[in-house]
């Protein structure tokens, strides 16, 4: 396995299956009266956290804790980012104190493949900007594969605004490399330009898709990124693109729903589809943490090979481009087979 | 063993390899299975009968003998003793000196491990390191009213306080030799060899 973890895409079949297969063994031991484990008794892991998250920290740092891993938590708010330190240079001070890893969420694309030149230890991103989140897209992964006992094959549908998700990104790389077959569906102005490029179809019609999906992933409408009127209304949007109970019902009996979470119920998810026995956004959060185990102990866990390289290029071409094109919002399908598809993102 | 410096090493140990390089047979199948004949017999007699016993086989090569043990005593003792998986990797104390290492399967039985008498079950026993992790993993699945250690070769060089409480047979061996145990379940035969290994154990 990489050094790091950047992105899904660096991955091959054998590392994610490794990591699924790693997170198993691990949530079973989470079952035990004692969870704790000794493994990375010594090792410090730095959360680097530029944007506001609760669950993936909070998962983060519950999973280095049950490895014994010492934690440091480090927020943009309140640090001496707030008077103007550059992120080198709260790199090169990480560096002076010695941290094994290097957990980061950033808001720009690339930041993480940025630090991983700077720094020592192992760098997982924990999302940057609108470019990837690969421990997400291994935790939704590892739920797909225990509730329905595969991936490959499987069919996942993931629904909203693509544009702006990380989530999204990384889960269709990933589940490229592990066989399963993706859609998305969400409104052509969220969709990046890209698209064309990418392993995976796309629909704009939610509910010819449904009865052919074995996962629908609802994606959060991330107003927080959008500066451009993207959609007409909430409402409309709500109506064409969320998942309400009608739409449940056209769904195959085994077919599960996911949310990364957080969710605006109401608007890509109604409360009743959340709280069905369907919803697996729950289990979600628990996977994180095992999933999160189970890097940190493949990345950590053994001795570390000097001369390392920095990690392949992977990491930040295609980043940014799914915001560059969204001033073009209508065109953005059309266009896509040319712009940034030859990326490996 | 689970790969403390023989047994378990990073290349398939396949049972054509094991034959050309010619190694010494220590034990051949019948040996094996007249010393897991015997091993049980003293479980039974020092366990009163095996009651509250749990076998738990440390990954990898345990866990086959624990589950041959198992099934021997309940073929002609009738006694049925429930039998498990220890994976010790995460408890190892040389875990930085080698590449991540894959997890092995734990699998306690349903009936726990507290209160009951816990036999390790393992295929060498050399340094003791390996025996350490398996207490420190059993300490925090629960609290055993004893723990005992069966190994099917004892070949010396104990690096910690460790003592077997059953063993197959004692086979006195200098550092540089390696002890390499085959299991039918795993290796497709088995056998006990002695060899010389490439580079001196540690």
């Amino acid at each position: 396995m990489n050094r790091h973890l950047i992105s899904a895409a660096d991955l091959s079949l054998d590392d994610a299956v490794a990591i699924l297969d790693t997170a198993e063994e691990l949530a079973r031991l989470a079952q035990r009266p004692i969870p704790k484990l000794p493994t990375l008794r010594g090792r410090t892991v730095v959360n680097l956290f530029y944007e506001d998250s609760t669950r993936t920290r909070i998962s983060f740092e519950a999973a280095a804790k049950r490895l014994s891993a010492d934690v440091i938590n480090f927020s943009a708010k309140g640090s001496s980012v707030a008077k103007g330190e550059s992120l080198k240079d709260t790199a090169l001070t990480l560096q002076a104190m010695g941290a094994d890893a290097v957990v980061i969420r950033h808001g720009a694309s690339g930041a993480p493949y940025r630090l991983a030149g700077w720094v020592r230890g192992s760098v997982i991103n924990a999302g940057d900007g609108t470019h990837e989140h690969p421990t997400q897209a291994l935790l939704d992964a590892f739920t797909m594969r225990r509730r329905l006992g595969r991936l490959a094959g499987l069919r996942v549908t993931i629904v909203g605004d693509i544009l702006h998700s990380r989530v999204a990104r990384s889960n269709v790389w990933l589940l490229r490399t592990l066989g399963a077959r993706v859609t998305l569906v969400a409104p052509p102005t969220l969709l990046p330009v890209a698209v064309g490029g990418w392993p995976c179809s796309v629909s704009y019609d939610f509910s010819t898709v449904l009865p052919d999906s074995d996962v629908v992933m609802m994606l959060r409408v991330q107003r927080e990124r959008m500066s451009d009127a993207y959609f007409p209304s909430v409402r409309e949007y709500s109506r064409r693109y969320g998942l309400d109970g009608d739409r449940m019902a056209l769904l195959a009996d085994h077919a599960i729903v996911m949310h990364p979470g957080p969710m605006n119920r109401g608007v890509e998810i109604a409360a009743e589809v959340a709280d069905s026995p369907r919803s697996t956004i729950v289990e979600q959060v628990t996977n994180g943490v095992s999933v999160r185990m189970a890097v940190l102990y493949l990345l950590l866990g053994g001795s570390r090979e000097p001369g390392d390289a920095p990690p392949a290029a992977a990491g930040l071409a295609a980043a940014g481009s799914g915001v560059a094109g969204s001033g073009v919002a209508g065109s953005g399908v059309a266009g896509s087979g040319v712009a940034g598809s030859g990326e490996t993102l | 063993m689970a790969g403390m410096s023989e047994a378990a090493g990073p290349e398939p140990a396949g049972p054509a390899k094991g034959q050309g390089r010619g190694g010494k047979s220590v034990l051949g199948s019948d040996e094996i299975r007249r010393a897991l004949t015997r091993i049980g017999h003293e479980i039974l007699e020092r366990t009163d009968g095996a009651r509250d016993v749990v076998l738990l086989g440390i990954q990898t090569r345990g866990v086959p003998l624990a589950r041959r043990l198992a099934a021997r005593l309940a073929e002609t003792e009738g006694v049925h003793i429930p039998v498990g998986a220890l994976d010790i990797t995460l408890y190892r104390d040389d875990l930085r000196l080698r590449p991540t290492r894959t997890l092995g399967h734990t699998e306690i039985p349903d009936a726990g491990i507290d209160g009951m008498v816990v036999v390790l079950v393992d295929d060498v026993l050399y340094s003791g390191r390996t025996v350490r992790a398996a207490l420190d993993a059993l300490g925090d699945i629960g609290r055993p009213r004893a723990v005992q250690l069966a190994v099917l070769v004892d070949r010396g060089h104990r690096e910690l306080p460790i003592r077997p409480d059953y063993v197959g047979k004692n086979l006195p061996t200098s550092k540089r030799e390696a002890v390499k145990v085959l299991l039918t379940e795993i290796d497709g035969e088995d056998s006990v060899t002695l060899q010389v290994s490439r580079q001196a154990s540690r």
